[in-house]
């Protein structure tokens, strides 16, 4: 789910910060710059792991900060395809139950990807899974903030860079990270499911 | 900016956990009070979920001990990561996890895995918390 991804950028630090640890100061900006940030293609970046390596600082004319080239690592979240995860419900809707991990919500089981046969419940406004016995149909309510656990099928990154062109229709946010997740398999849906007793 | 690399290795969520646990410790003893927005959301939203995963019992040893165990087992590492983050107890979530299960391990071998993976710590029932909260 987690993993270290290797970065190289180039960091400012202002003259009213020379007089604290230049490691610091790098580690507190490159945090700043970087944590519970979406990189495309890359993932939600958690923090700052570690620093490989620190090239020569170096000023231009006519401005006072220094620049440094600097590797470093960073802590990303970005569970690879297939990999089976637990998060929670957040919601329902006609589009599907969205996921939330808490730090991440950007999760969608489309309604094709549910346990089949399932329905969308109206009144209570949740999917419901039609479970079939011997005995008839047993309906498995999907309630918000239960417990689910679901394979990750399908990733979208999408560069939310503002640009020139759609700064014109800003009304709809773009989200820079989807996940896709099924449950339609044995074992996956809500823990209470599948669960002995 | 530039990705270097893009997967340079695989954390658990053990791993992931003890590095923010010691991260917020040391916040605390330097005392910033500037600290940054995004990076306190971050860490307090990423340990309060890896809090309620079984990471939050584990310790080296016993992630150790329970990798090497499964080494026979031909398993990749991302599924051996997967065991660790998820603890599985039954079958089905066994075959969840391994991919194409039927053709890559007998059943004999699945009750096997169950075995090692149940001397991994196991968080404590919900019922219990429940219990203590009210």
């Amino acid at each position: 789910m987690f993993g270290l991804v290797q970065m190289c950028d180039t960091v400012k630090i202002q003259p009213w910060l020379f007089n604290v640890d230049l490691h610091d100061a790098i580690k507190v900006e490159l945090n700043r710059r970087f944590a519970n940030k979406v990189v495309c293609n890359v993932g939600l970046c958690i923090c700052l792991f570690d620093i490989l390596e620190f090239k020569d600082s170096f000023v231009f004319p006519g401005d006072g900060a220094s620049h440094t080239k600097i590797h470093f690592r960073c802590i990303v979240f970005r569970p690879f395809i297939d990999e089976v995860v637990v998060g929670k419900i957040k919601g329902c809707s006609h589009d599907g139950v969205t996921v939330t991990l808490g730090f991440f919500d950007d999760i969608l089981i489309p309604p094709e990807a549910l346990q089949q046969p399932s329905k969308f419940d109206e009144t209570e406004q949740v999917w419901v899974w039609e479970y079939e016995t011997d005995e008839g149909t047993h309906d498995l309510f999907m309630d918000v903030s239960e417990p689910v656990r679901f394979r990750v099928v399908d990733e979208t990154f999408t560069d939310t860079t503002p640009s020139t062109i759609t700064a014109t229709n800003e009304t709809k946010q773009e989200v820079p990270y989807k996940i896709k997740a099924v449950i339609s398999e044995p074992g996956l849906g809500l823990l209470s499911w599948w669960s002995n007793g | 900016m530039e990705v270097e690399n893009p997967n340079a290795a695989m954390l658990s969520n053990y791993e992931v956990l003890k590095l923010l646990n010691e991260y917020v410790d040391e916040q605390k003893k330097t005392k910033q009070t500037r600290s940054d927005q995004n990076l306190s959301t971050i860490t307090y939203e990423t340990l309060k979920y890896l809090n309620e995963t079984p990471a939050s019992v584990q310790n080296q040893d016993s992630i150790e001990t329970a990798v090497k165990a499964l080494r026979p087992f031909g398993l990749t590492k991302a599924e051996k990561l997967q065991m660790i983050n998820l603890r599985p107890t039954t079958a089905v979530e066994i075959s969840l996890i391994i991919e194409e299960s039927e053709e890559r391990v007998t059943e004999e071998q699945i009750d096997d895995i169950i075995e090692i993976i149940s001397h991994l710590p196991e968080l404590p029932a919900e019922e219990t918390m429940e219990e203590e909260e009210s």
